[in-house]
């Protein structure tokens, strides 16, 4: 059986790449090999997973250079002959090994105002929305995000300025924008307005590329720059 | 700055772009054809001169650069030197009005 050469960080920020060598097997994922460490070399590696099918969000990390969820990540898509690096998610502290702190990013989402703000009660009955109206269908091209962090490791400008919101946050106050039940739509626009909101990206499109799922925050984030600019021209922000 | 002001900020840069990319293409083609005309530099003077149209074209065009120059200077200054606050807004102010100034008497010079 060939066996396939993994560098995984191990540490902290100030940690290093450690060497291990890992049996090849057929359709096996990057997330099957750091199990495969922690189980047979190495139970000390720290790493994080929950549902192993793409559901959860929870084992994303940086695989030769790129941020991608390792439970769907073939190693044949990825390793560069026999060779595999594996590291944290960029943009995050590390907590340990493979493990990064997510608490800024979804902090994020808070500053961006991404909780639901009803403006009806249980008492009430359904809001009824179109499935074809235009902010139903915006709504729909984004709503299937997870939070898995993929998009914001990818994301230069968070590199850039560590302030930004980034594109999930945003991509997440696109969903609300868009959500006729939604009591909120003009704190949100001004919480997602300016040099740390979505007028700080460059449309670089990183975030589109790399997202699990198939997204575009890119798209998102260029509709609340329209949304914003006609809020201020209303005389709403 | 408020939202609001960087919401602003944002359209006229956005504004000034659409008015660059025109102005910027009218002048590459007005350069082409007076150097493939053979026209000197006194002959194009000559023709500048008192004309109300090429005063009105590059009147616009400075006006366009002094606004969206300094946006995005200012914005490249946010990120890669992590300048803000209002003495580096006041920075971009002036350095704006340094390019007014500047393409004014550029442009002055050709039409007067």
């Amino acid at each position: 059986m060939s066996s396939l050469s993994v560098t995984v960080w191990r540490g902290g920020s100030d940690g290093r790449f450690q060497d291990y060598s890992v049996p090849r097997r057929d359709a096996q994922t990057v997330l099957d090999v750091v199990t495969y460490i922690q189980r047979r070399l190495d139970p000390t590696l720290a790493y994080r997973f929950a549902c192993r099918v793409g559901m959860c969000g929870s084992c994303a990390m940086t695989v030769n250079g790129k941020p991608r969820w390792t439970c769907r990540t073939h190693v044949a898509e990825v390793a560069s002959g026999d060779r595999i690096e594996i590291a944290p998610l960029a943009h995050l502290p590390i907590v340990r090994d493979l493990v990064t702190d997510m608490r800024t990013f979804f902090d994020k989402w808070a500053r961006a105002k991404g909780q639901f703000t009803p403006t009806a009660s249980r008492r009430e009955g359904f809001e009824r929305v179109e499935p074809e109206s235009r902010p139903r269908r915006a709504v729909d091209a984004a709503i299937e995000c997870i939070g898995c962090g993929v998009c914001y490791a990818a994301c230069d400008v968070v590199e850039w300025k560590p302030d930004y919101l980034g594109p999930a946050a945003l991509n997440r106050a696109w969903t609300l924008v868009n959500d006729v039940r939604d009591g909120a739509r003009t704190e949100r626009l001004a919480a997602v307005a300016g040099d740390a909101g979505c007028h700080a990206c460059h449309t670089l499109g990183a975030c589109t590329e790399r997202c699990p799922k198939h997204l575009s925050p890119t798209a998102s984030i260029a509709g609340l720059k329209r949304e914003t600019a006609i809020a201020m021209l209303r005389g709403r922000l | 700055m408020t939202s609001r002001g960087e919401v602003r900020l944002w359209l006229l840069q956005r504004a000034s772009a659409a008015v660059l990319a025109i102005c910027v293409a009218v002048h590459l083609v007005t350069i082409i054809v007076a150097m493939r005309q053979g026209l000197t530099a006194a002959a194009i003077l000559g023709r500048t001169h008192g004309s109300i149209g090429w005063a009105g074209f590059y009147g616009i065009f400075v006006l366009a650069v002094a606004v969206h120059a300094p946006i995005g200077v200012r914005a490249i200054a946010q990120e890669w030197l992590a300048c803000r606050g209002r003495a580096t807004d006041a920075v971009f102010v002036l350095f704006g009005i340094v390019l007014l100034a500047l393409g004014g008497l550029a442009v002055a010079a050709v039409i007067r």
